[in-house]
């Protein structure tokens, strides 16, 4: 049963639960630097970091920060992350900072992060609430990788800078700009609404058959 | 002059707040469905960007020369309580003006816009007539955005929609065609 | 589910030695990154910089931070902030080979900052190199990915001002072929340089 809920905790974040599919939650930057792959990759490692980072700290110390004052303390231990984050991209990878921009300081205000901390975090012993961050965040990845890549084939027609149709290709061009982004994030919540109401209805089939055969 | 007001029209059309930097997407979403709220709203949001901007602007003026490592737990610090301050000052002096916007106040410090436009202002040098001017254009547009989507989706709430596409990806749509539109604008001060 | 605290009330000293606990943890951890990171990152800013300065001014090998101060051209170590500055560049037997200025102005979509190496004494660019924007893929961005527009500020002469003609049309020296499909943002590179040079050509003349 344990093994269970650790795996249920680490794996709904990617598909069923996932922040942005399901959720719509932390859409600035979901949207903002996923005009090429490797730019979304980037975003979404730094999240990674930063939320499982602050979900482990917050749970450990989860029964040291009193009530009252639990949002301020989870915000400074969130941008003290965030700056950690920041400066080390800073100095690793300065040409991909300079494309990230504003944005990186921007993760203090993804409503997944704090949102995580408020309603998982702070309520659970370290190990679940590491997994759920780690499940949450990949999935978090997962959403910002597949629309950097539908942009950038679409919109420049290559992926992580790699050519991928011949010279006859004419770029998409409004797919990277930023009415590309509202629209990819449309088409792809749309086809997760299909997916869903499909899913449901397989499964009430599959209930009804059980009734009628019992 | 020519410079405060190529500020003023960069932040309110050509670089939108919401229709090309993707801030406040959250309010954008959730809150637009009703022509006054979002008028409200944004009225709000603009006076938050105005004290946002004046906070920004004394901390980097003041503090952050010695500390520009503490520069985002600064801003957050600061311009939450700052706003939480005015509230409370707002609700003794003006309980009219605290019922048309204070509600909102609590909600748009943690907003994105609020914090982007304090980095945005900081990252681009901007003295203190600068970031009052380019907090009022983010203002305004950040309102215009909101206001314009408003009066889509009540319209639409009125026709034939299949039941997939209504909610959150319907306005994604809406909100990609506006964004299109307001592409418009740019080259409006490269014309010589 | 047990809430995070505990439900009996909370001594308001307890709160505040939290948040400053909280505080003071968080300003240790990112001093501790700020200083660790510094040096790189200081480094990686001053590469590109003079890697910038390099590409603008050909066969310079050393540069020199130049700032005007009461009527003189004055090099210091380190401009002080908002403080207008110019890269003098030296060639390999330290002879004097141009200046690399630094400059930038609204374009298309936001500003464009860029660096263009400039011969006082021919009143020539000699080369151009985009720092910053966010000109429209596809199409601005060809200020900087268009060899072509790029080459052309190799050779440019800059009094009477460049004048920014359609494509194939250029007949005198401070012409230069706007790009197809881009010519907002080819006019703005242009402005831009105007811009500056109107700006700094006397004192730089001055400072000879």
């Amino acid at each position: 049963m344990k093994q269970n809920q650790s795996r249920e905790e680490l794996v709904k974040g990617i598909w069923r639960d996932n922040p942005v599919f399901a959720q719509v939650l932390g859409m600035c930057p979901m949207l903002a630097v996923t005009n090429s792959a490797i730019n979304a990759v980037a975003m979404g490692m730094a999240t990674f970091f930063v939320l499982v980072g602050s979900s482990f700290l917050v749970s450990t110390f989860r029964h040291l920060i009193p009530k009252q004052v639990r949002i301020s303390c989870f915000i400074i231990i969130i941008a003290t992350f965030v700056t950690i984050a920041d400066y080390t991209l800073l100095a690793v990878v300065p040409a991909l900072h300079k494309e990230l921009g504003a944005f990186i300081p921007l993760i203090v205000a993804n409503c997944l992060i704090l949102g995580r901390q408020e309603a998982f975090a702070s309520r659970h012993p370290t190990k679940l609430a590491v997994l759920d961050a780690v499940g949450m965040a990949s999935g978090f990845l997962l959403a910002l990788l597949s629309l950097g890549a539908v942009r950038e084939i679409l919109g420049d027609g290559a992926l992580f800078g790699i050519r991928l149709f011949g010279e006859n290709f004419e770029p998409w061009v409004i797919m990277i700009l930023p009415p590309g982004g509202f629209l990819t994030l449309g088409v792809i919540l749309l086809f997760f609404n299909w997916f869903k109401t499909k899913k449901d209805e397989f499964l009430e089939d599959v209930a009804a058959a059980q009734r009628s055969e019992g | 002059m020519d410079n405060l007001l190529w500020i003023f029209i960069s932040a309110l059309l050509v670089n939108n707040f919401v229709l090309a930097y993707f801030l406040g997407l959250c309010p954008f979403l959730g809150v637009s469905n009703s022509l006054e709220t979002s008028a409200r709203l944004g009225l709000a949001t603009t006076f938050v960007m105005l004290v946002t901007a004046v906070c920004a602007w004394l901390l980097n003026t003041y503090v952050l020369v010695y500390a520009p490592y503490l520069r985002l737990i600064c801003f957050i610090v600061v311009i939450a309580s700052t706003v939480q301050f005015i509230e409370m000052l707002i609700k003794k002096l003006s309980p009219a003006l605290f019922r048309a916007m204070g509600i909102f106040l609590p909600l748009i410090t943690t907003n994105c816009a609020i914090l982007g436009l304090a980095i945005f202002a900081t990252n681009r040098g901007y003295g203190f007539w600068e970031g009052i001017v380019y907090a009022l254009g983010a203002g305004i547009g950040f309102t215009l955005a909101l206001v314009l989507l408003a009066g889509l989706r009540e319209e639409s709430e009125l026709s034939d929609i299949p039941k997939l596409i209504q909610g959150t990806a319907m306005n994604l749509i809406i909100a990609g065609i506006l964004s299109m539109a307001f592409m418009g604008f740019a080259g409006l001060f490269s014309h010589t | 589910m047990n809430a995070p605290g505990r439900q009996a009330p909370v001594s308001s000293l307890r709160l505040v030695m939290t948040l400053a606990i909280a505080g003071l943890l968080s300003g240790v951890a990112i001093i501790a990154i700020y200083e660790s990171t510094l040096p790189t990152i200081t480094a990686n800013k001053a590469r590109e910089l003079r890697e910038a300065v390099f590409k603008v001014l050909p066969g310079v090998e050393q540069m020199q931070a130049l700032v005007y101060r009461d009527g003189e051209l004055v090099a210091v170590e380190a401009p002080e902030k908002d403080e207008p500055v110019v890269y003098g560049g030296y060639d390999q037997s330290g002879e004097f080979a141009g200046y690399a200025i630094p400059a930038q102005g609204p374009g298309f979509q936001d500003t464009i900052a860029l660096i263009y190496g400039y011969k006082p004494g021919e009143k020539m660019v000699v080369g151009m190199e985009v720092l910053e924007s966010r000109e429209t893929p596809g199409l601005g961005d060809k200020i900087y990915k268009d060899a072509d527009f790029v080459g052309a500020f190799r050779a440019l002469a800059v009094e009477p001002e460049i004048i920014a003609v359609k494509k194939g049309t250029r007949t005198q020296p401070n012409q230069i072929d706007a790009i197809t499909g881009a010519t907002i943002s080819s006019k703005a590179v242009v402005r831009i340089i105007n811009e500056a040079h109107a700006a700094w050509s006397e004192q730089l003349e001055e400072g000879q």
